[in-house]
């Protein structure tokens, strides 16, 4: 089983779980950037985290057999801090970078004006960079914060064809596939959703534009969620093809619409021509 | 106890490095010996007969534009907008040329270079250390090198060992980048003008036989490049372990990883 995880937080994850995560089928990760739990309170440690996100962490991964990309803004809940807007003004510069795959994590935590801005500016920002949207639905009041969403989506240079919405549910998934926008669903071990939930929204919606990811990070979460999807799918009588469509083909359609998606590891670590070692427990 | 790539890269990480230097000795000039840098029309020359024909298309006109609008126009110069896409243009292994190439069209000086260094990403931070030996004569861009050196990088460290190191890196800086490599699991054909600059160096070997020592201590391997390079010095430090012959082929050092 070939595993892309379309959102997981490597920043804060051990390098026991890359290897575990490629044992597990794991070959590609993207990595949105987000809140790190502790609030920051200037640009300049945006920068350092994104120019981790473009350094550091995909030359880990890649010690692991895993290609990393990642997504860049300015998250919804830091939005409103106003020392850290500036970095708005900084992203033209990060998002032509070659590993940028999305402009993401963007949308609503409180749903306040100044998110109302960054939101709408960001997915202006996506389709100034010819880049598509990772778009995260609030955690609190999260059917009100879909649709209020989704109306900023309709007003915006992008299509619904170029954005994914993320962290959907039982009480979500409709109103967002009738939207024509790509579906993200996180799995976690208590909370979002679990992998049985997953299948069931599967049966009912099917496999087309789903996404799975473990968005894990630094809290209760758990990498490997996306291939117990994967076993769960099989037990539940989806085909080998139905588990790689939303294991692998959809996240990889998705990101692909940057033309920036480079899945050969190697190539991606920026060996020489040839290099295949990293690939050689494939 | 979690393995720790800072330190101790498993194996990957060494192929890798491994993979760097054999792209530096494709792209080298015909003399190895001499510490310069393979020249830019070479380069070029070799890039373009390689790059498929819209990759070929893209890189002229980056070229061109380089050379005719060096300056920034608005936030950021057309220039640098080319670097940051070299990538997906030209195919990853083929980037750190183009990179180069469009550097050293645009005539980057050390501000601009510490500009792209600071501003890029990890692939572009080692194409500019890959540029300096061509565009700065003097040792006005060693902070880039030293920068690169304090990362735990491999690929950033191998191209910080290049040859505008070894012109312009002082004795400690060097001494320590030499350690660094046999640490990290660089192996040191990636250090330009080694034998010059090991040749009579009694500090250099007793670093390398103090580690020699914690190595054996610990019970783990000595890495073979530890005993090239100490025989490179010349110097057969007390208590030492007997060094290998020059010609002890150097393979990628077991070192460096721990599982």
């Amino acid at each position: 089983m070939r595993i892309f995880d379309p959102h997981i937080h490597m920043t804060s994850r051990t390098t026991d779980d890359y290897e575990a995560m490629y044992t597990a089928g794991v070959r590609a990760v993207v990595e949105p950037s987000f809140w790190l739990g502790q609030p920051r309170t200037s640009p300049a440690s945006f920068f350092d985290y994104f120019d981790s996100l473009l350094g550091w962490e995909p030359f880990r991964a890649a010690q692991y057999g895993i290609a990393h990309h990642c997504t860049l803004a300015l998250n919804p809940k830091e939005a409103n801090d106003p020392r850290c807007r500036p970095v708005l003004d900084e992203l033209p510069r990060y998002l032509v970078k070659d590993h940028v795959v999305a402009v993401g994590e963007i949308g609503y935590d409180a749903m306040t004006p100044a998110e109302d801005t960054a939101l709408a500016t960001q997915l202006q920002l996506a389709a100034d960079h010819d880049l598509p949207a990772l778009v995260h639905t609030p955690h609190r009041d999260k059917l009100a914060g879909l649709r209020r969403t989704l109306d900023v989506v309709r007003e915006s240079a992008l299509p619904v064809e170029r954005v994914l919405i993320d962290h959907l549910n039982e009480t979500t998934v409709k109103e967002a596939k009738d939207s024509g926008c790509w579906l993200g669903f996180s799995v976690y071990p208590d909370t979002k959703m679990d992998e049985e939930r997953m299948v069931a929204i599967l049966q009912e919606y099917g496999p087309e534009q789903v996404l799975v990811n473990s968005a894990a990070d630094w809290g209760r979460s758990d990498p490997l969620k996306t291939r117990r999807v994967g076993d769960a799918m099989l037990n539940a009588g989806f085909t080998d093809e139905d588990v790689d469509g939303v294991l692998w083909g959809n996240p990889v359609a998705f990101y692909g619409l940057s033309g920036r998606l480079n899945l050969d590891v190697a190539g991606t670590a920026a060996t020489h021509e040839g290099n295949s070692v990293l690939r050689g427990g494939e | 106890m979690t393995r720790r790539p800072s330190e101790d890269p498993p194996e990957a990480t060494t192929a890798e490095a491994s993979g760097d230097t054999s792209r530096q000795q494709t792209l080298s000039a015909p003399d190895a010996t001499t510490p310069a840098a393979p020249g830019i029309s070479y380069l070029h020359e070799r890039l373009t007969a390689r790059l498929a024909p819209a990759a070929r298309v893209w890189l002229d006109r980056a070229l061109h534009e380089a050379a005719a609008h060096p300056r920034s126009h608005g936030p950021i110069s057309v220039w640098e907008l080319r670097i940051a896409e070299a990538g997906r243009r030209c195919g990853p292994e083929f980037a750190d040329t183009a990179r180069v190439l469009i550097l050293h069209a645009a005539r980057a000086d050390t501000d601009a270079l510490a500009r792209v260094y600071r501003q890029g990403t990890a692939d572009e931070r080692r194409a500019v250390l890959h540029a300096l030996p061509h565009l700065v004569p003097g040792p006005e861009a060693l902070p880039l090198v030293e920068d690169a050196l304090r990362t735990n990088d491999t690929r950033l460290v191998a191209a910080a060992v290049g040859p505008y190191a070894a012109r312009h890196l002082d004795t400690h800086n060097w001494r320590h980048a030499i350690l660094k490599c046999l640490f990290t699991g660089v192996p040191v054909e990636a250090v330009a003008d080694l034998p010059r600059r090991a040749r009579a160096d009694a500090e250099l070997a007793r670093m390398l036989a103090d580690y020699a020592a914690e190595r054996t201590a610990a019970d783990r391997p000595v890495p073979e490049d530890l005993h090239r390079v100490l025989a490179l010095t010349g110097q057969l430090p007390t208590g030492a372990p007997p060094p290998a012959g020059p010609d002890t082929p150097a393979s990628p050092s077991p070192s460096g990883k721990d599982s």
